[in-house]
C-alpha cells in the first residue's frame, strides 16, 4: 500500500506540473498574440527585445532589494522604455543604436549586479525559461496579469489602432496619444514579465512576433489577425510542450521551434 | 516660433473665415508644416497666441499615411476608427469624395490618389468647420490633382467650412483658392491669388520665370468666356478680383 502510494505520487505531480505548464503557456500566448500584432505593425521588434534584455536588470534589483520579481521586471522595463524616449529626444543617434546600447548595457548591468548578491540563481532558467517549474502561485500571477492585460487591450483596442495608423491624426481627433503609448509600453512590459518563466528573456520577443507574422498570411482585418495570432501561439505552446515531454527537449526553445514551424507552414499554405 | 534654438516662424498673422479657402505656399523649410501644426494644436507657439472658435470641429488630412504592409485593414474599418462612425456615415463621406467603390478595399492596396481621397473622407467624418489639408495632392497625377481641387471647393460649399491648405505646387492651387499666403518664415505677402502673383516679394521668392508661367496659367484657369465674350467666373472662384489680364 505504502509502496503503491510512493509510486503514484510522482505520477500525480507530474500530470500536475504539465497541466500548470500548459495553462501558463496558453495564458501567455493569448495575450502575446494580439499585443505582438502591435509590435509587428509598429515595427517595435527590436524595442521588445530591448525590454526583454532589461528584464534581467529587473531581476537583479528585485533580488537585491527583495521585492516580487515580476513587479521588479515590469518596473525595470518601464524605466528602460522611459529612458529610451528621453535618449531619443536628447541624442542625435538612430533609434536602433540607442536600443542596442540600452539592451546590452542593461543585460550586462543585470549580470554584474547579480554577482554582488550572494543568491545563487539558475541563470539559464531566466534566459531560456523554465516552464515545467511553474508553481500554482506563479500561475495565479500569470492568470491575473493576462486577464488584466486582455481587458485593457480590449478597451483601448481602437485607440491603439488609431495611433498606430497615424499619431498626429489621432491627436487632432482628440486622443491623448502620450497616455496610449505609455499604456502600450506598460502592456509589453507586463507580458515580458509574465513570459519570463515560459520562454525566457532571450526568446520572449519571438512569442510576440512569430504568431502575428504567421497570422498575417490569413487575416484581412486587425481583429482577425490578433485572434489568429492568439490561436497560433496556443498551438505553438501545445506543440512545444508535447515535444518537450516526449523528446525531453527544453520547453522554452521547443515552443519557439514549434512557432517557427507554424510560421513556415503558414507561408507555404498562403502561397498555394 | 522657435524649435531647437532655430527660429522657424515669426510675425505670423493668419485668419481663416468661414467658407474661405486659404492656401499656404512657400519653399521647403518655410515653416508651412510648423504653422499647420500650431493651428491644429499639435505644437504650442513659443510666443503669441492662437485663437480658435470655441468647440471648433477640425478635420485634418495629413500629408501622407504610411500603412505598414503587415497591417490588414479595410477602408471601412479605417474610417470607422475616427469616431466609431456608423456604416451609413462612412458610405456618405466616401460618396462625397467619389470613392464609394473603395469601401471594402484594403488600405495598403490603394493608389496614391485613392489613399488621399480616403484620408479626405476621414477628415469629413466629424462634419468639420475647419478643414486642414497638408499638401493634399502630393503624389497624385495632374488630372487627379485638378479633380481633388474641385472636390475641395465642393466640400467647402457643402459643409460651409473654412479650408486651410498647404501646397508646394504653384499652378493648380492658385485657381482653387480665395486667399494665398506666401510664407517664408514670415508672411511675405498675402491676398487674392492674382494680387499675390504680381507681388514683388512673391516674385523674388519663387523667381520671375516660374511666377510668370504661373500668371499665365492662372489666367487660363481663373475664368472662362461665354460665347458672347462675357467673362464667366469658374465655380471655384466666386470672389476673384475684377482685374485680370487677357492674353
Amino acid at each position: 500500500m505504502v509502496k503503491c502510494w510512493m509510486i503514484n505520487l510522482p505520477g500525480i505531480s507530474m500530470a500536475d506540473f504539465i497541466l500548470r505548464a500548459l495553462a501558463a503557456g496558453i495564458l501567455v500566448a493569448l495575450i502575446a498574440g494580439p499585443l505582438g500584432c502591435f509590435v509587428v505593425w509598429r515595427r517595435m521588434a527590436y524595442f521588445g527585445d530591448t525590454l526583454a534584455h532589461s528584464a534581467l536588470l529587473g531581476i537583479s534589483f528585485g533580488i537585491l532589494i527583495d521585492i516580487n520579481l515580476q513587479l521588479a521586471i515590469i518596473l525595470a522595463c518601464l524605466a528602460i522604455a522611459l529612458l529610451l524616449v528621453r535618449m531619443e529626444n536628447r541624442h542625435h543617434l538612430a533609434t536602433d543604436t540607442i536600443l542596442g546600447i540600452l539592451a546590452h548595457s542593461s543585460l550586462a548591468f543585470g549580470l554584474v549586479i547579480l554577482s554582488f548578491t550572494d543568491v545563487n540563481i539558475d541563470l539559464m532558467s531566466y534566459l531560456f525559461g523554465d516552464l515545467l517549474t511553474v508553481t500554482t502561485q506563479d500561475l495565479i500571477w500569470i492568470a491575473a496579469g493576462v486577464i488584466g492585460a486582455l481587458i485593457l487591450l480590449g478597451i483601448f483596442w481602437n485607440q491603439l489602432l488609431t495611433i498606430t495608423l497615424h499619431q498626429e491624426l489621432a491627436q487632432v481627433e482628440g486622443l491623448n496619444t502620450g497616455r496610449i503609448r505609455l499604456l502600450l509600453m506598460l502592456l509589453i512590459a507586463t507580458v515580458i514579465a509574465l513570459s519570463m518563466k515560459v520562454v525566457g528573456m532571450l526568446l520572449i520577443t519571438s512569442l510576440m512576433i512569430i504568431p502575428p507574422a504567421s497570422a498575417r498570411n490569413f487575416a484581412n482585418s486587425p481583429e482577425k489577425m490578433a485572434l489568429s495570432a492568439s490561436l497560433i501561439g496556443c498551438l505553438a505552446v501545445c506543440g512545444g510542450l508535447l515535444a518537450s515531454f516526449y523528446l525531453d527537449t527544453p520547453s522554452g526553445p521547443s515552443i519557439v521551434v514549434s512557432a517557427a514551424v507554424l510560421f513556415m507552414l503558414s507561408s507555404v499554405l498562403n502561397k498555394k | 516660433m522657435t524649435i531647437d534654438g532655430r527660429q522657424i516662424l515669426h510675425d505670423i498673422k493668419l485668419q481663416i473665415d468661414e467658407k474661405q479657402i486659404v492656401t499656404l505656399i512657400g519653399p521647403n523649410g518655410a515653416g508651412k508644416t510648423t504653422l499647420v501644426k500650431i493651428v491644429l494644436g499639435l505644437l504650442a507657439p513659443t510666443t503669441g497666441n492662437v485663437s480658435l472658435r470655441k468647440n471648433l470641429r477640425i478635420g485634418y488630412m495629413p500629408q501622407r499615411l504610411h500603412v505598414d504592409n503587415s497591417m490588414p485593414i479595410s477602408v471601412q474599418k479605417f474610417l470607422h476608427l475616427a469616431v466609431r462612425a456608423k456604416v451609413e456615415l462612412i458610405e456618405q463621406v466616401l460618396k462625397e469624395v467619389k470613392a464609394s467603390h473603395l469601401l471594402h478595399s484594403q488600405l495598403h492596396s490603394l493608389s496614391g490618389g485613392e489613399l488621399q481621397r480616403v484620408l479626405l473622407a476621414r477628415s469629413l467624418i466629424q462634419d468639420p468647420e475647419l478643414l486642414v489639408l497638408d499638401e493634399p495632392v502630393q503624389g497624385v497625377d495632374i488630372n487627379g490633382q485638378a479633380e481633388l481641387y474641385a472636390l475641395f471647393a465642393s466640400i467647402r460649399d457643402r459643409h460651409q467650412c473654412g479650408i486651410l491648405m498647404v501646397s508646394h505646387d504653384l499652378h493648380l492651387v492658385m485657381s482653387a483658392t480665395d486667399e494665398v499666403i506666401c510664407l517664408n518664415q514670415h508672411v511675405c505677402c498675402h491676398g487674392h491669388p492674382e494680387q499675390v502673383s504680381n507681388d514683388p516679394a512673391y516674385l523674388e521668392l519663387f523667381g520671375k520665370k516660374q511666377a510668370e508661367s504661373l500668371a499665365v496659367y492662372a489666367h487660363h484657369h481663373n475664368h472662362s468666356h461665354a460665347l458672347d465674350g462675357e467673362v464667366v467666373d469658374g465655380e471655384v472662384l466666386d470672389d476673384k478680383p475684377a482685374g485680370h489680364k487677357h492674353g
